[in-house]
């Protein structure tokens, strides 16, 4: 979604401030909120990817009047009245006779071995990589465009970088799709790249000297740079001498070779045929 | 973001905050409930208040600064290298580290949200989270840099990384000058959280600053 949380490039925000021996949380109530979050409503933790998007979808002027762990119990405390677990009644009677009476002590209830054994899920966290069978459309070395996509709902694909050209220069196998995640749609993982893009592709000449963006992208969010292919075709074709009639080359045929040391040649590179649509996997058998 | 700037010197008890009353009212219900238990909210937030910090980066530079092997596994396959030194965990499932040279610096962000690679470097710092950090990071990030003190050359290319995924990055500075005869935890107490986000370079000989 096209929202005030997609900040990248935005003005108008000031003067970052750092803090000198900042505390990790400024308050105990910060903390306590972290930690719940870690939980879940009732011991089933959010997937990251809703708890981003349940942020995202706060009311912009919430939002950008929020601290960060104020947004985190704002969208906390939806999530666990959307499960069942409280009710929005109930938080707000609590609260009432907190306020009443700030001092009254809270239960402490104890579980040492489920106490251990959060501590080490969080220890061992959970990789998001998955086994696929569809092999990466692109490779390190290839130009992409980044599609113009503005889906309704939760999406890693940058306002500022949409409709961009890159260069693919990392890629790290497939990893869970957020697009889908986030709605409860399921992981329809996909390949994920690092895409590399000169500033001045991004600003234009606003952009600063000698400045790269690094954006870790999902395959449906590219397309083949097919301009820059061509482009890399002609570069390669030194000499003056014109090809025969009839021997035009194929986009297969005039692929250069390997500028890019680390790139695989891949068969079907300036294909026209895309990858599949924006957060619409291809159905696996 | 600017809201908690006075709460520390603060001697006489002020009212608490909605928020905190809020959060100490779904804390108190969900524990009443038996749906959790005190004992898990204090040790996540003990775990991530004194065991998971910069520290932890700051070990797994020194031992790459001093150790050619180790560094070339940590450039290969971060992740592996930095659960070497046993670190590891959520929001540091899939590492990259980025060496910065004399003529590439690296810095990290996150404009979506404010992805950060928690087992090496902790919790962010509310700066890295703010308004302003994430939306011109990416923008003018010699002019950000600039106002942390740290005065790019024109002919060092700044590379700014926007974690949009769940790959988690870490810079890996350049080692100071007049270092040579340091130990490697000599080294780790020289290294500063900001420069292993990259806002910051490492004087000579000495942190640049304090902090981490």
């Amino acid at each position: 979604m096209n929202g005030v949380h997609d900040l990248g490039g935005m003005d108008g925000f000031g003067a970052v401030r750092p803090e000198t021996n900042e505390p990790v949380f400024h308050e105990t109530w910060e903390g306590r909120v972290f930690a719940l979050n870690m939980l879940g409503p009732g011991r089933t933790p959010i997937p990251v990817d809703a708890l981003r998007h349940r942020i995202e979808r706060l009311d912009p002027l919430r939002y950008l009047g929020s601290s960060y762990y104020e947004r985190w119990l704002a969208a906390m405390t939806q999530a666990i009245i959307e499960a069942g677990t409280l009710t929005s009644d109930e938080i707000d009677a609590r609260t009432r006779e907190l306020e009443a009476v700030p001092d009254q002590r809270m239960p402490y209830t104890e579980n040492p071995a489920h106490a251990e054994g959060v501590v080490g899920a969080l220890r061992a966290g959970s990789p998001v990589t998955r086994k696929i069978r569809r092999p990466a459309h692109f490779a390190i070395g290839d130009h992409v465009l980044t599609r113009n996509l503005n889906p309704l709902g939760h999406t890693r694909l940058p306002r500022y970088a949409r409709g961009k050209r890159g260069l693919i220069v990392l890629h790290h196998g497939a990893h869970v799709f957020p697009d889908t995640n986030a709605h409860g749609l399921g992981e329809h993982p996909q390949h994920l790249y690092t895409v590399r893009f000169a500033a001045r592709e991004l600003w234009g000449n606003a952009a600063e000297p000698k400045a790269t963006v690094l954006i870790d992208l999902w395959e449906s969010y590219l397309d083949s740079d097919l301009s820059k292919a061509a482009t890399r075709s002609i570069k390669t074709q030194p000499a003056a001498k014109p090809l025969p009639k009839g021997l035009a080359r194929s986009e297969t045929t005039s692929k250069p070779v390997a500028k890019v040391k680390a790139a695989p040649v891949r068969a079907k590179r300036c294909s026209t045929k895309a990858s599949p649509p924006a957060g619409r996997p291809k159905k696996r058998r | 973001m600017s809201d908690h700037e006075s709460d520390k010197s603060h001697h006489h008890p002020q009212p608490p905050s909605p928020a905190a009353l809020r959060a100490k009212a779904i804390e108190s219900l969900l524990v009443e409930k038996g749906l959790i238990t005190t004992d898990v909210i204090d040790r996540v937030v003990a775990m991530y208040e004194r065991e998971v910090g910069p520290l932890n980066g700051a070990k797994v530079v020194a031992r790459a600064w001093t150790d050619p092997a180790y560094k070339r596994r940590l450039l290969k396959d971060a992740t592996a290298a930095i659960a070497e030194l046993g670190f590891g965990g959520l929001q540091g499932e899939h590492m990259v580290v980025l060496e910065n040279t004399p003529t590439v610096h690296n810095v990290i962000c996150c404009t979506l949200c404010s992805c950060y690679p928690w087992p090496v470097l902790g919790l962010p710092p509310a700066w890295y989270k703010s308004l302003p950090y994430r939306s011109r990071i990416v923008r003018e990030p010699r002019a950000v840099l600039h106002e942390f003190g740290l005065d790019l050359s024109p002919t060092v290319e700044v590379r700014v990384w926007d974690s949009s995924a769940e790959i988690r990055y870490m810079v890996l500075p350049e080692r100071p000058a007049n270092t040579a005869e340091l130990s490697e935890t000599e080294l780790a107490a020289l290294i500063t959280r900001d420069a292993l986000i990259g806002v910051a370079r490492l004087a000579n000989g000495r942190a640049s600053e304090p902090q981490s």
